[in-house]
C-alpha cells in the first residue's frame, strides 16, 4: 500500500516527525485542526473544550470499542492562523507523560497543502513504547473482538 | 563475546542506511560498495561487519570474492515496528482529508 504519510522516527531520539501532503488548501487543513466541528469527524472523538488560541487548551472524550472512555487533553501554547500550533498532548489516566507537539501547516499550491508535525516525548522509552502503542492496541481489540465471539458461540 | 547489536542502532547510522540503499536492487563485493564513499575502506569494513551482525546483510562466498546483499526478512521487520503508527496516521489524515473536502465542495 501506498501510504501518503511519512514519520521519521531516528533511533535513539526522543522525538518523531510526522508529514503528509493533502488535496486541501492550507486553510482547509488548518480549520480541520483548529475547529470543534471537523476534528469531531476526523478524529471520531467528542470534543468537551477546544480554545483554538494562544494559551488555549483542549479536551476530548473517545469511546473505544469496548465502550470504554478516553479522555486526551492538552495545553495550547500558540496558535498562528493557517501557520502553526504548538500544543501538549495527554492521555489521561495512562502511564504516557504528556508529550509536545509542533505542528506547521504549509501552502504548497492553491489547493494542496504539507502538515508537519514534530513530537517530542519526555524520553526515547516513552517514545518506542509510543510508537508500539497502536500495535498494541490493534492485538487487544482484536483479542476482544475474539473473546465476544467467542462469549457469543457459547451462549448459542 | 557476542557482538549482535540493536537493528535500530545499525539503521540510525547514516553511512549505513547508504549502504542498504546501494544494495537494495544488487549484491556487491566490499571493494565496490566501498568505491561508493568517500569514508575508509575499514570504516565501510566495520559498517558491513555490523550490518551483517544484525542480519541485515547476507554474505555469500562465490570464488574468492565475497558479495554482500540486503536480507529482505529483517529489513521487513524494521518496517513491521512503524508501519501500525504509521497506518494509524494514514488513516486519520485520510478521513481528515475526505471531511475537509466534503466541506468545501457544499459550501
Amino acid at each position: 500500500m501506498d501510504l501518503k504519510t511519512q514519520i521519521k522516527a531516528e533511533q535513539g531520539e526522543q522525538q518523531i516527525f510526522i508529514t503528509r501532503n493533502f488535496d486541501i488548501p492550507v486553510a482547509l487543513l488548518y480549520k480541520a485542526y483548529t475547529e470543534a466541528e471537523f476534528l469531531e469527524q476526523w478524529m471520531n472523538t467528542k470534543v468537551l473544550k477546544l480554545t483554538s488560541e494562544n494559551h488555549g487548551s483542549y479536551r476530548f472524550e473517545t469511546t473505544d470499542p469496548r465502550g470504554q472512555s478516553h479522555f486526551f487533553s492538552g495545553a495550547i501554547h500558540e496558535c498562528t492562523c493557517n501557520q502553526s500550533i504548538i500544543r501538549t498532548f495527554e492521555m489521561e489516566g495512562t502511564s504516557f507523560p504528556p508529550q509536545l507537539e509542533f505542528m506547521t501547516f504549509e501552502p504548497l499550491t492553491a489547493d494542496t497543502s504539507n502538515l508537519t508535525i514534530q513530537i517530542v516525548y519526555k524520553s526515547v522509552t516513552d517514545r518506542d513504547n509510543m510508537l508500539k502503542l497502536p500495535f498494541a492496541q490493534g492485538l487487544n481489540w482484536a483479542h476482544e473482538r475474539l473473546e465476544a465471539c467467542m462469549k457469543n458461540l457459547k451462549t448459542a | 563475546m557476542n557482538l549482535r547489536r540493536d537493528v535500530f542502532q545499525a539503521i540510525a547510522d547514516p553511512t549505513r542506511r547508504a549502504i542498504l540503499t546501494l544494495l537494495a536492487t544488487q549484491a556487491m563485493t566490499a571493494g565496490a560498495i566501498a568505491a561508493n564513499f568517500d569514508t575508509a575502506r575499514p570504516t565501510v569494513s566495520k559498517h558491513l561487519q555490523i550490518l551483517t551482525e544484525c542480519d541485515l546483510l547476507n554474505k555469500t562466498q562465490e570464488g574468492r570474492e565475497i558479495y554482500y546483499a540486503v536480507n529482505l526478512q529483517k529489513i521487513w521487520e524494521i518496517e513491521e515496528f512503524i508501519a501500525p503508527f504509521r497506518a494509524m496516521w494514514e488513516e486519520r489524515f485520510s478521513k481528515l482529508e475526505d471531511v475537509m473536502k466534503n466541506f468545501k465542495n457544499n459550501s
